[in-house]
């Protein structure tokens, strides 16, 4: 955790929710989230399926870091960010901000004084009626914090728009780099102790990413922020994170320490989203697509370990039984959820420290 | 042999409300069954590019001049009957979007029969073989069922398979993909990328890909010509251009890509964003965002200059270090 701020070097923004339990307790947990999306259909619109988005999630956010999450479409990160922000409401499980409970000792609207979160497509994340002062300026305002304004000219000038030069402009009047820092700072004037950033940097061209991703390290080290960042892009997610979290169609398949898990993926699934990659060494092209086929539809979820229909080492254990996170290797901290790592599993290849390798050999 | 495609002094403009100059004076040339990336960033003119090559721009407002030869036919010339001949015939394109791409209401082994006996004028009994065939090769499961799908019953990658069966069902001697693998997953990204590779091969027709996405290049090409405001600005071996990168706009797309940074390290980003086009550049369009710029690159236009066998680099730096040697 080479990267964590000692306190006294950061400032923090005025306003921000003090600090409860030490920097000891994660700064949110999460158990056993379920969201489930009801399918209507047929002349009585009635319910004939259901999405399975998210399913028993279980994690934590620990003060100061930057958690990763990563997965293909349809395993459930974006829903679960929803979740974590209180923009849907979970069918089941608990979210515990500082070591409150959300609906029991801590209510949605202080929840959103404490997380913020930022959106992929920056251009409809934003009002085009209100300028970039007033849209940074509305949370303050609705939440009585005061000076909303001058708050708002604070973010600008933090995220490197000139105020003089930008408070008046529209949405369309900007660039996508630069729509994307106005989310950035809208998120930031609500002095958030978390930021959730749901694929925020995608849609940017590669140039701009690198500017707002130096930006994002900046702010974090400046104010003590944490980050949960979504992304699918394997490269981004090493780059800024300390912990990834690997999601598989709305469950956890793995989860450690970014250097960890980037040096030897235990779950085969992890593994063949590395190795799936692009290689950028022209002369060791991947010649072997690391899996077949789309991942299937959440909709009506593999049984067992969801991954076996794609896995190639698949046995009839996966079929029946669901694996859960346990620890991989020496390490406390890397954990997967795979037969291969449980030794009372009945899988051939359990408790033999076999390391599942990306692609087919 | 004749190229297979060359551009002269390819110039594309916009007229209306406002004027966009989107490409200003390329040339490329492309050998027969080769596999050149067009790699750029958004309103770089990539994707005017394989617009004007299939003649799709609004002919009202775009005023283009230069040369374009496929095969050694100028196609600014071709109309009516023969342009439709080339369409899908001697070209076909590959779109980023397969849902949007393929017609919602026809099942698809009819959408693929349909192109065969328009360009082929072969029996319905035939068409339809052909169309299966190309399922096959695209490697779709059971694809004698798959025939009988409509669109939206496939995933994603299935649809995308769809397009190119599509797209290679008349044997095009030039498929033109228009970042055919950026609305896909990684893992289904990659199985598109080798089976384009393959077939590539196999038909041996060249390709041109245009793609964001570095590593997607690097995976998938014979060569890179890299674009910046509807320019071509470097161009090369995909060797050449990955290992060895003269023009700084490259290297700085390189460095962003994040590959072998340290983790928190300060990136090197390119300031600032890309020109408008507004205004015909009259001077090194990347010269604004470059850390190595000189007064003379705000001052005209930068040389090509050949580095090698079809290695080219516009920039003044180049000019001096070729002098020097």
């Amino acid at each position: 955790m080479s990267q964590h701020t000692a306190p006294d070097q950061t400032e923090t923004l005025p306003d921000t929710l003090p600090d409860i339990g030490g920097p000891a307790q994660p700064l949110v947990v999460c158990r056993d989230l379920k969201k489930h999306f009801p399918i209507h259909g047929g002349i009585l619109g009635r319910q004939v399926a259901t999405v399975h988005a998210v399913d028993g999630v279980s994690f934590e956010v620990r003060k100061g870091e930057t958690l990763g999450v990563v997965g293909e479409s349809g395993c459930g990160k974006s829903t679960t960010a929803r979740l974590l922000i209180g923009l849907i409401a979970p069918d089941e499980g608990k979210i515990i901000f500082d070591g409150q409970q959300l609906g029991e000792e801590m209510s949605l609207r202080e929840l959103r004084r404490g997380i913020q979160m930022v959106f992929q497509d920056s251009y409809a994340s934003l009002n085009p009626r209100l300028t970039v002062e007033d849209s940074i300026a509305f949370g303050p305002r609705i939440n009585g914090l005061d000076d909303p304004r001058g708050r708002a000219r604070e973010m600008m000038n933090r995220v490197g728009l000139e105020p003089a030069r930008f408070a008046g402009r529209y949405p369309h009047e900007m660039s996508g780099g630069q729509r994307q820092r106005v989310n950035i700072a809208r998120a930031l004037a609500m002095s958030p102790r978390l930021v959730v950033l749901d694929e925020a940097v995608s849609a940017l061209d590669k140039s701009v990413e690198a500017q707002v991703l130096n930006l994002l390290n900046d702010l974090r080290r400046d104010l003590g922020l944490t980050y949960v960042f979504i992304s699918h892009d394997l490269n981004v997610v090493r780059y800024i994170s300390d912990r990834v979290l690997v999601m598989y169609l709305g469950e956890v398949v793995e989860v450690g320490p970014v250097d960890e898990v980037y040096a030897a993926q235990a779950h085969p699934y992890t593994a063949s989203l590395f190795a799936a990659m692009p290689s950028m060494d022209p002369d060791h092209r991947t010649t072997v697509p690391p899996l077949s086929g789309d991942p299937p539809n959440p909709i009506d979820p593999p049984t067992g370990c969801r991954f076996h229909t794609r896995c190639r080492y698949a046995e009839d254990v996966c079929a029946s039984a669901k694996p859960l996170l346990r620890p991989f290797g020496d390490s406390t901290e890397h954990c997967a959820a795979c037969h291969i790592h449980d030794p009372e599993s009945g899988h051939s290849l359990a408790g033999s420290g076999f390391l599942p390798k990306g692609t087919p050999q | 042999m004749t190229a297979l495609l060359e551009f002269d002094r390819l110039n594309v403009t916009f007229k209306g409300e406002r004027t966009v100059y989107a490409i200003n004076d390329l040339s490329l040339k492309l050998e027969q069954g080769e596999m050149l990336v067009l790699l750029g960033e958004s309103g770089s003119g990539k994707s005017v590019t394989l617009k004007t090559l299939l003649r799709l721009l609004p002919p009202a407002r775009t005023q283009i001049s230069g040369g374009i030869k496929v095969n050694g036919t100028d196609i600014m010339t071709l109309s009516g009957r023969s342009l439709q001949d080339y369409r899908g015939g001697d070209v076909s394109m590959v779109f980023q979007e397969p849902a949007l791409a393929l017609d919602p209401v026809y099942r698809i082994g009819d959408q693929i029969s349909e192109a065969v006996r328009r360009k082929k004028r072969v029996s319905r009994e035939e068409a339809r073989n052909v169309a299966l065939d190309m399922l096959r090769r695209v490697r779709i499961p059971s694809p004698e069922r798959r025939m009988m799908n409509f669109p939206h019953e496939l995933s994603g990658g299935m649809r995308q398979r769809v397009m190119i069966a599509l797209a290679l069902a008349c044997r095009p001697r030039l498929l033109l993909a228009d970042e055919p693998t950026t609305a896909l997953d990684a893992t289904v990204q990659i199985q598109i990328l080798l089976l384009l590779r393959e077939l590539q091969k196999e038909f041996g027709m060249g390709v041109i890909f245009v793609t964001h996405d570095i590593g997607v290049a690097v995976e998938i090409s014979d060569r890179i010509a890299v674009m910046y405001a509807g320019q071509i600005i470097e161009e090369g071996s995909t060797h050449e251009v990955i290992n060895d990168a003269h023009h700084p706009y490259t290297r700085g797309l390189l460095a962003a890509n994040l590959h072998d940074v340290e983790r928190g390290e300060r990136l090197e980003a390119i300031p600032g964003v890309p020109p408008s086009l507004e205004e015909k550049p009259k001077a090194c369009s990347f010269a604004p965002r470059c850390p190595n710029a000189m007064p003379e690159c705000r001052d005209k236009l930068p040389p090509v200059i050949e580095i090698g066998a079809r290695r080219r680099v516009a920039c003044f730096l180049a000019q001096q270090a070729v002098a020097a040697e």
